[in-house]
């Protein structure tokens, strides 16, 4: 029975990382009009697409196995890596049949990115959607709305079909059941880390960036069945949330290398952009855009490429931390990351404000070695797991 | 270089106007007016004006900070208190100033922000700057004003929609509420006419770069002519008088012929003229402009001295709807157009100021200017057979300006822009 799983497991993890995307190109090639929306990170309302008879299909980098070539004539040294694999892929035949590329707002190398796909001419669109920073409905939600409706007709330039509000309502309440799959996992994997690794968690995640959302809901169904059974045995490992991934990855190796130094990763930002929306859009108005806009404005999660101010991310991070009972949190960022660099300092003092323990490092998607981080974690597991134990024996 | 030089009549005005916001500034305490910390693109200085409050610019307190060779120091404060190598250091350098007393270029004490005025314009780095700020001020409001970027190579009127509704409802009523003076629509007005003739002025300015030999450097010195325009002065009366001077001695000096006044006098021989894409070093200014004009090399335009504003494109800011134009000015940005309009834009440059050569100085910290520069370079080589170099340096670390790359790199660049001057007047001859 339990491994059951292993064969599912396998194939997302495959899927995972596809840098073809040869499964969404298939789905794409089995019917006329169906096209594919590339993006890039964080967050995308892929709603729209699935609205508009199209895939959106995740576009994180080309980590850790694809060679640059071409990608290094783009971007100097002191630029975070994600973009050249990206430009390699554009530049190579990977992303050949997408037909639009959207790039969200959150950071400058991305927004230049998209200057620099409009001038290869990749795609039949390029889209840099500027997420709004003003939350007012009246102001933000107008200016997003609008952002969305460019996506919406670019689309129908080349569908000719307008999403009903019913199409629309119906792909919501996909994403709905999608996120709420999603979440159940990671409600039981707070209690019960063994069941599912975070490696496997991780490549059925992104697995659901490259194939309809109704195939994903299926295999997150499957997913949720399987750990909600006694399977695995707990090792003495600490619990830990990882901050500062949610852009350019970590390798696969690295991910892995977390876990075996002693932490179970029971919360994490790394796919955070398919987990945006905290709750339920509205999926049964009259005025879906509407609904998804709202839900931008009062349900988003907290990032580094989202004003803060009036909502502190660091109350969040370390609520997030206390709601999963994490013994401490790993800040991983990708070098040069500015949103993630920048937001650290006031993170860690907030960890140090509240008692929570941390390390901190970086890392490249191509990083080959990792046994300096991996001794760094394992150091840090092995110190809080002491810690408690001296703590119980004090008592 | 030929004489020694002194300081003209717009040098004197310029110096007094800062000495005397400086000192504004520092009586904070006595006067009770409100400081409103800012960024430079797209910066509401006549806003801040109109409410009577006064405007500090982190950034220019970052450079001036590299120029004075205090930026290293500070920006390691930064690092001790976790902030990353490889962020933008002028971030870096803003909060370690401030750790260490905040005192000013001129040696006074700059008041804590009554505000801090975000305008997120033109560079992702300046929303988490304000929030490190905030943190580290704490209690003091934030106003937030989110600039559309020109993705599309447009300002659409939804964007400008966008724009004068957070002016509205986000921006002026926190400055009311800071400043405590009601928002004044004609005073504003008043200040915007000022504006526009200093603008004015300005692009008159940098278009006698077009004369040969230009009469001054778009670059090296062409950063302190922005100073006034760029730094709250925009809209008073004394940036109109200092900049009618300094247009009426740029005049004098192309009626004479003479080319641009450098750091050690007058440079004779105009020998190359260059476009410059990319902020300069600040913290070796001085020796970064002499491997300039020791090879007789001056730069005709620039981007840089663009990030304040693009009205050599047509834009002023405009009395007659004072809220839309503010909008527009900040979607107006240098960095605030997309990759394609950044490109055109410096092959008119290239084009309309005869230059002879093209160079980037690229810059570690800044990634909304850096991100894509290789392929502008090329495409501009591409476009119009120019020479085209590129050097790597920061702002305001020191630890990344390498004097013997950066000069090796030029000499090669000079070397070739020589050879091409050669092989150029052999073929004139020939079909002469
Ligand atoms: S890794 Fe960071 S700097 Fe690089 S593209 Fe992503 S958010 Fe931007
Ligand atoms: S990234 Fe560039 S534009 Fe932004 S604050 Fe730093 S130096 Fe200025």
């Amino acid at each position: 029975m339990h491994t059951e799983i292993q064969p599912l497991l396998e194939t997302c993890k495959q899927l995972a990382l596809d840098l073809q995307f040869s499964h969404a190109k298939k789905w794409k090639a089995e019917k006329a009009g169906r096209i594919l929306v590339g993006y890039m990170p964080i967050y995308f309302p892929r709603e729209i697409v699935h609205a508009a008879g199209g895939l959106a299909v995740g576009i994180l980098g080309g980590g850790d196995h694809k060679q640059i070539i071409k990608g290094d004539a783009y971007y100097q040294s002191y630029i975070c890596h994600m973009p050249r694999g990206i430009i390699e892929m554009a530049l190579d035949d990977n992303l050949n049949g997408f037909d639009g590329f959207i790039f969200p707002s959150i950071c400058d190398v991305i927004r230049n990115l998209s200057g620099i796909f409009r001038m290869l001419g990749k795609g039949k669109f390029v889209k840099y959607l500027d997420f709004p920073q003003n939350f007012e409905p009246a102001i933000g939600g107008t200016f997003y709305k609008k952002e969305l409706q460019l996506v919406l007709d670019e689309m129908f330039r080349i569908t000719g079909h307008r999403p009903t509000m019913e199409e629309l309502n119906h792909s919501i309440g996909l994403f709905n059941r999608n996120r709420q799959l999603t979440e159940r996992i990671y409600d039981i994997r707070q209690n019960y880390p063994w069941r599912l690794s975070f490696e496997d968690l991780y490549c059925v995640l992104r697995a659901g960036l490259v194939m309809p959302v109704e195939e994903h809901n299926r295999i997150l169904s499957e997913i949720l069945d399987y750990v909600k059974q006694d399977v695995g045995e707990p090792m003495d490992k600490i619990k830990v949330v990882v901050n500062g991934a949610f852009c350019e990855q970590p390798p696969l190796g690295l991910i892995k290398s977390i876990e075996i130094a002693g932490c179970y990763v029971v919360d994490d930002d790394l796919l955070v952009g398919s987990r945006w929306i905290q709750g339920d859009m509205g999926d049964d108005t009259s005025d879906p855009i509407g609904a998804i806009v709202d839900a931008y404005l009062t349900k988003s999660t907290f990032s580094s490429s989202v004003y803060d101010v009036n909502n502190p991310k660091e109350a969040r991070l370390i609520a997030l931390a206390r709601h999963r009972r994490a013994d401490g949190i790993l800040f991983a960022a990708a070098s040069f990351c500015d949103p993630a660099l920048l937001d650290r300092p006031q993170l860690q003092k907030a960890c140090d404000d509240a008692g929570m323990r941390y390390i901190s490092f970086q890392y490249s998607e191509n990083t080959g070695q990792f046994k300096v981080i991996k001794e760094q974690v394992g150091t840090f597991s092995d110190s809080i797991k002491l810690w408690e134990e001296e703590a119980v024996m004090g008592n | 270089m030929s004489k020694e030089v002194v300081k003209e009549k717009s040098m004197v005005l310029q110096k007094e106007m800062l000495g005397k916001h400086f000192i504004e500034l520092s009586r904070t305490h006595e006067t009770g007016k409100k400081v409103v910390y800012t960024f430079v693109p797209g910066n509401l200085s006549e806003l801040i004006l109109a409410f009577g409050m006064l405007p500090v610019y982190p950034e220019i307190n970052a450079l001036q900070s590299g120029m004075r060779k205090k930026s290293g120091s500070f920006i390691r404060e930064a690092e001790k208190m976790g902030h990353s190598e490889d962020v933008c250091t002028y971030v870096k350098c803003d909060i370690g100033m401030m750790l260490n007393g905040n005192i000013g270029p001129t040696g006074e004490k700059l008041p804590p922000p009554d505000l801090l005025l975000l305008s997120y314009t033109g560079c992702f780095t300046f929303m988490k700057w304000f929030e490190s700020l905030e943190r580290l001020y704490p209690g003091v409001p934030v106003a937030m004003l989110h600039t559309p970027y020109q993705e599309n190579g447009e300002m659409t009127e939804e964007m400008t929609n966008y724009m004068v509704e957070q002016l509205k409802q986000e921006v002026i009523p926190k400055m009311e509420m800071v400043s405590g003076n009601k928002y004044d629509e004609s005073k504003l007005a008043g200040i915007l006419e000022n504006s526009a003739k200093a603008e004015d002025l300005i692009v008159k300015i940098f278009s006698t770069t077009k004369n040969r030999p230009s009469p001054i450097d778009a670059y090296f010195a062409g950063v302190y002519y922005i100073g006034p325009i760029n730094s709250g002065f925009r809209g008073t009366p004394e940036a109109v008088t200092y900049y009618e001077a300094l247009y009426e001695e740029i005049l004098e000096r192309v009626r004479l012929g003479l080319g641009p006044i450098t750091p050690e006098g007058e440079m004779e021989e105009e020998r190359f003229r260059l476009v410059v894409e990319g902020p300069p070093n600040w913290t070796s200014f001085r020796e970064f402009w002499k491997l300039f004009y020791d090879m007789g090399a001056v730069v005709v335009a620039s981007s840089y001295t663009k990030v304040g504003g693009m009205h050599d494109l047509g834009f002023r800011h405009d009395p007659a709807q004072p809220l839309a134009s503010l909008g527009k000015y900040c979607m107006n940005c240098y960095t605030n157009l997309n990759l394609p309009q950044r490109i055109d834009l410096l092959a008119k440059y290239i084009t309309e100021y005869h230059a002879d050569g093209f160079l980037v100085n690229s810059i570690k910290s800044c990634n909304s200017f850096s991100a894509g520069q290789l392929l502008m370079m090329r495409q501009l080589e591409e476009r119009l057979g120019i020479p085209v170099s590129f050097i790597e340096s920061d702002l305001v670390d020191p630890r990344y300006f390498s004097y013997s790359n950066i000069k090796n790199r030029l000499d090669s660049f000079f070397q070739m822009l020589d050879q091409r001057k050669i092989i150029k007047g052999q073929m004139e001859e020939t079909t002469a």
